[in-house]
């Protein structure tokens, strides 16, 4: 194995990290660069009677404004949604124009209203404050659970009533024909909890024009420039893709919030090439806070019925989900298709029909963050599931293993066609590490210190490697979901793969070079991975949706496949064999069953010197693949969380979390479990910590660390992990995809602990101190009350 | 405009800055140092960490003023030629770090926390790190390196280059 | 950051002076708290001058029933200080609960009690330690000196130079953090000092600091947990934010006063 396939190699890229050596966007300087900030709205709702910027242009070091006037002036197009889906009565989901600095309307406190751009930033600063803008006040919409009551103040007259969509999957008669017969009936409402991703590098832009050769360089976080390019140019009308170059260099986090395109990077190309000068834009936190996509804000009702038999036999959802003020990129899929579709979980549930009415609010956006619907949809189904289980008096295990999947591939009733993995396993494993048996010693001895104890499980089973691209088309994506590579074989034997996903600190540089170092016994060393610059990379989807693994690796591995078979030609007539002979091993070609061998390096040279190939055979050693996923990649889990609870003041402790994952093959397990772990902290983080809040006013309460929790060390435990590997029928190398789990499973398993607790199923995320003393406080108060 | 001398990563250096200049901005901007990172407006990231006279301290709320005569060591004053400090080898063996944005400011706390406490155990790395946020890693592994890397400096691994 | 003029103070007089021929200036300590909110825009001082360096400010004593400490002491000096931990340890495990250890080795003890920040925790320290805030223009009793919330008795132009605590029989400190900012959401010190016990809640009062007599009287009676448990605080006088109403708060306060006891002993 040495350093391939399931090798803990220590990673490549962190030499530059740790030395202060990395280049993000913000290190980077251009000669002559220019600094913009942007004039942000106060307001969450008005109309901008004038902007008048006379006093910013006295301002020393002022250099140029931009207003969304000029953008509209200079034909740049509005934003756009990419996937389309429809309501239940076949007409289009409403989406309205999304300007990127509407000169006329707000509506979301933070939007752009102008960017003054100056030669530094303290000046920009001062200057943007010199801008005065008039602004006519209007109501605002602002708690997205009145966005359907009669009489509510429309956020955009294309989507009367605040509906973008009333969107459905599944039987609804079926399943209500399932509830009609029920033995049982469990319900359940649900609240989502509005997010923040908060990557710790705050989005940036470097935008610069060459006018000479009007072409575009854009250096930029972004989890995605060639989406980026793509969409600046066919959409964004800012240049002809060939004209521009979008760059993503070293990126700190993205968690879903780089994905998308936002109107400060297409307002920077407009400004550099306007001012014919490099401009910079950076974004502080408050920024951050008020405009990159927030993640969730669901509310929800939902039922399950189960037969006498403890079979769940239907599950009916009813979400209300927050759009906010615009539908960003993928805001229509995240909570339909990435969302109802896993609502199946790990059982045989066998009706299922879920309505989602998808409504705008005076709010910041909302969009896929780390999990994109599939945290909601496990929230869901594993809340429900251990609310039944505690209902109808069963252990929470065995109702779930009464209704595990275990013949696969298995149809759900909502789309999905899940490839084998294991629950019984996951469970089993889940619970040894997680101590069950001696759960009710450790409840008792808290008892005995005045502290209450809870545990709660999370099984969940999620989609990722998006995606079949046809798939993709047919339920209304506006892109393909494939992914490329090139493997380029140099003449001297050392490589370099060019790949289109996008590492923003999944650690590509060193697990895709496993991938070639155990395909072709090269040192990992030798291997330099190519990402992040349309200029190099011919195209790619980039990274999100746990992607990069089972797609990503998966282009690496059909590119590899050319790049060995065309070597075994090479090898096989140098060394007078059949290719069919060859074997390639420790970084050598040789015949089967002699001893006759070629040096790696020796066949590249070969290959490039082009002095004896057979004919037929091109000169050099270069290929390319596109993968398109057969399927949907499946990874499942077990987790077990534990919580110590303060009755006095509310506190949770995690005391204890286990995790058990299938990811399929493991490639690197150091970075898988790194994975894991971030991903859990998001989601103890969701469950205890973190939530955005807006006043009536439409004001972010929660527009700082000050006020918004991000989980700091002392928050968390340690984490304790394993695995159970099935490998991946439909993928090239087996694996599943790491990036999201512990965020999809991880809220679920912690308020099934708090609730376990607490005896009582009505608690919402983040179980701050506070809610948790007040359930306490019910839940001792005198029974009169039931 | 104030004159601002300091030595950073034992080089001395003087500059002439704006009074307003933060230290993070003489750092990144004036003198080239984009290792130290700003992740935050309200001195609560902790990616801005920096040693000022061998403390820690962040350097997006000090004036470059404020510090005049100081000794300031950044991340990239921590390693001695090819020979990293024992923290930087901890975080990159634990894998310690992923996108690597808060990682300067980690590493700059965690020798911090290893020089002022004799012993260190889980807890207190725990507690020692209220003012560092890293959004990737769950922080599983970086108190896994910064109690790894407290074992190696205690038994006397050199190399506190620039200290 | 607006523009400012930043000038490092040599001796009391020079500092004074600076303040007084600037358009509008401010003291300026550590700065954990003045810069940050100068980053934001939210203050704008034309001139900061530095105090930190001005011999006056500086050293901890321990002198007639009292710990004298420079105001200009860093929160980690005050953590650190083998004198403090042995005199007062309660106050030098607050100082360790200041922000964080790189906020703690920039922050001063003058700059948060000059501030009064309604959520620091020194003022709990201070009023319930009878302290006496040493200044340029004389001295203030901390139970005159905290008139409201980043209200103090300090003029304009006044330095605190030195604080006196007074060494209590027993003391102790039971911080609960706001989970976001880390700052005290509800804080309560507890003192036992000669003529009878004191109990400071920070973080939570409408006015900032605050005194809570009832129970001083019961644990004068008795002190053990029990006393200061079950005697109620109202609500009505208690902050209220997103991470904590004024029931919850006023609720914390009994809890928090009942640790704080049985941690003093």
């Amino acid at each position: 194995m040495g350093e391939g396939i399931g090798a803990r190699v220590l990673r490549k890229e962190d030499q530059r990290f740790i030395t202060g050596k990395g280049r993000y966007t913000d290190d980077i300087s251009e000669r002559d660069m220019t600094h913009g900030v942007f004039v942000r709205s106060p307001h969450a709702h008005a109309r901008i009677r004038s902007i008048d910027a006379s006093e910013a242009k006295n301002v020393p070091g002022f250099v140029g404004i931009v207003t969304g006037q000029d953008l509209i002036d200079g034909a740049i197009g509005n934003i756009i949604c990419g996937w389309m889906i429809y309501s239940k009565d076949g007409s289009a989901m409403k989406a309205a124009p999304w300007k990127v600095m509407d000169p006329e309307i707000v509506r979301h406190v933070g939007q752009p209203v102008a960017f003054v751009v100056a030669e530094t930033r303290a000046a920009a600063v001062d200057a943007a404050e010199a801008v005065t803008v008039d602004y006519e006040e209007l109501p605002a919409l602002t708690n997205f659970h009145h966005a359907l009551d009669p009489g509510a103040v429309e956020v955009h007259p294309e989507a009367p009533g605040n509906l973008i969509c009333d969107w459905q999957l599944g039987d609804e008669a079926a399943t209500d024909d399932a509830f009609a017969k029920a033995a049982h009936v469990v319900e359940l409402d649900l609240e989502q909890n509005r997010l923040v991703p908060n990557a710790i590098e705050p989005r940036a832009a470097i935008a610069s024009y060459n006018v000479a050769e009007e072409h575009y360089t854009l250096n930029t976080t972004s989890q995605n420039p060639h989406v980026a390019r793509l969409c600046l140019s066919a959409f964004y009308n800012v240049a002809p893709e060939h004209k521009l170059r979008v760059i993503a260099p070293d990126v700190g986090g993205g968690f879903g919030s780089k994905i998308y395109i936002y109107p400060e990077e297409i307002t920077c190309l407009f400004a550099a090439r306007v001012l014919e000068r490099p401009v910079k834009w950076v974004a502080d936190r408050s920024e951050s806070f008020l405009t990159d996509a927030h993640g969730r804000d669901h509310k929800t009702k939902a039922k399950l019925a189960l037969d006498a038999d403890l079979k769940f036999t239907g599950l009916k959802v009813e979400t209300i989900a927050n759009i906010g003020a615009y539908m960003s990129l993928f805001s229509s899929a995240t909570p339909t298709y990435l969302y109802a579709t896993l609502l199946s979980g790990q059982y045989t549930t066998p009706n299922i029909y879920c309505n989602v009415k998808l409504v705008y609010s005076h709010t910041t956006p909302v969009d896929a963050y780390r999990g994109a619907g599939r945290p909601e949809a496990t929230f869901v189904v594993e809340r429900i599931v251990e609310a039944a289980a505690r209902k109808l008096g069963v252990d929470p295990i065995e109702l779930r293993r009464k209704n595990f999947i275990r013949e696969f591939p298995y149809q759900t009733p909502v789309l999905m066609a899940y490839d084998p993995t294991d629950f019984d396993a996951l469970v089993e494993k889940g619970l040894a590490h997680a101590d069950h048996a001696g759960f009710p010693a450790r409840r008792a001895e808290a008892e005995r210190r005045g502290k209450l104890r809870g545990m709660g499980f999370s099984c969940y089973i999620e989609a990722c490697g998006l995606a079949p691209s046809k798939a993709v088309g047919q339920l209304g994506g506006g892109v393909g979901q494939w992914e490329s590579a090139e493997v380029r074989v140099n003449p001297v034997g050392t490589i370099e793969i060019l790949t289109g996903s996008h590492s923003h600190g999944q650690g590509h540089e060193t697990t895709f070079a496993q991938v070639v170092a155990d395909r072709l016994g090269v040192p990992v060393g030798n291997v330099a991975i190519v990402h992040g610059d349309t200029d190099k990379i011919q195209f790619g989807m980039g990274s999100y949706g746990s992607r990069s693994g089972p797609v990503g690796m998966g282009a690496i591995a059909r590119a590899l496949d050319k790049v060995e078979a065309k070597a075994k030609v090479i090898a096989g007539h140098l060394m007078e064999a059949d290719p069919s002979d060859i074997v390639i091993e420790n970084g050598e070609l040789k015949v089967a069953g002699t001893d006759r061998k070629l040096g790696w390096h020796e066949m590249t040279l070969a290959a490039y010197t082009a002095h004896n190939l057979p004919d037929g055979i091109e000169p050099g050693l270069t290929e390319k693949a596109f993968y398109d996923p057969a399927n949907f990649t499946f990874p499942a889990g077990c987790f077990v969380c534990e919580v110590e609870i303060d009755p006095d003041t509310g506190i949770t402790r995690v005391v204890r979390f286990v995790a058990v994952d299938d990811f399929g093959v493991i490639v690197n397990p150091n970075v898988v479990e790194g994975q894991v772990h971030g991903g859990l902290a998001q989601g103890i983080g969701q469950a205890l910590y973190e939530g955005a809040y807006y006043d009536d006013a439409g004001q972010l309460l929660t527009g700082s660390y000050m006020d918004y929790c991000l989980p700091r060390a002392d928050d968390l435990p340690s984490f304790s992990l394993d695995h159970v590997e099935t490998p991946n029928p439909n993928n090239p190398l087996g694996v599943k995809g790491c990036g999201e789990a512990g965020a999809i499973g991880a809220p679920a398993a912690v308020i099934n602990a708090v609730t376990d607790a607490l005896r009582t199923e009505a608690m919402t995320m983040p179980a701050t101190p506070e809610k948790v003393w007040r359930a306490v406080q019910a839940m001792r108060a005198p029974i009169a009350a039931e | 405009m104030s004159e601002v001398k300091l030595t950073v990563n034992g080089r001395a250096v003087t500059r002439d800055v704006e009074d307003r200049t933060l230290l993070v901005t003489l750092l990144r901007e004036h003198l080239g140092l984009t290792g130290t990172h700003v992740g935050c407006d309200t001195s609560q990231c902790g990616a801005c960490t920096v040693h000022i006279d061998g403390h820690a301290v962040k350097s997006c709320t000090v004036l470059a003023a404020q510090v005049d005569g100081s000794e300031v060591v950044t991340i990239e004053g921590l390693a001695d030629g090819a020979s990293l400090h024992p923290m930087q080898e901890a975080f990159r063996t634990h894998h310690g770090l992923q996108c690597g944005f808060c990682t300067p400011g980690m590493i700059m706390m965690g020798i911090d926390i290893v020089q002022r406490h004799s012993s260190l155990d889980e807890e207190t790395i725990r507690k020692e790190l209220e003012g560092n946020i890293c959004r990737c890693t769950g922080y599983h592994n970086i108190v896994k390196a910064i109690k790894a890397a407290a074992d190696d400096m205690a038994v006397g691994t050199p190399s506190m280059a620039a200290e | 950051m607006y523009a400012t003029n930043y000038a490092k103070a040599t001796s009391l007089e020079d500092a004074v002076a600076k303040l007084k021929s600037s358009e509008d200036g401010k003291f300026l300590g550590g700065g954990q708290t003045l810069l940050a909110t100068m980053k934001q825009r939210l203050a704008a001082p034309t001139d900061i001058i530095d105090v930190t360096k001005i011999p006056e400010l500086q050293g901890i004593s321990v002198e007639g029933g009292k710990v004298v400490i420079g105001a200009a002491t860093t929160h980690s000096q005050v953590a650190a200080s083998k004198e403090i931990a042995s005199a007062i340890p309660a106050l030098a495990e607050l100082a360790g609960t200041i922000g964080d250890p790189a906020v703690r080795n920039m922050g001063t003890m003058g700059g948060v009690l000059a501030n009064n920040d309604p959520a620091a925790d020194y003022p709990a320290a201070a009023l319930a330690l009878d302290a006496t805030i040493m200044t340029t223009r004389g001295e203030h009793a901390a139970a005159d000196y905290f008139t409201g919330i980043f209200e103090t008795a300090l003029e304009e132009d006044e330095i605190i130079t030195k604080i006196a605590y007074t060494i209590p029989k027993k003391a102790a400190y039971e911080k609960f953090r706001n989970p976001a900012s880390r700052y005290s959401l509800c804080s309560v010190f507890v003192a036992l000092l000669d003529d009878g016990p004191r109990v400071t809640v920070t973080g939570s009062g409408n006015d900032g600091v605050f005194r809570v007599t009832e129970m001083e009287e019961a644990l004068k009676a008795n002190w053990s947990p029990d006393a200061v448990r079950s005697i109620a605080i109202d609500p009505a006088t208690m902050l209220a934010d997103i991470h904590g109403s004024a029931e919850y708060r006023a609720h914390l306060v009994p809890v928090l006063a009942a640790r704080a006891v049985a941690k003093a002993g």
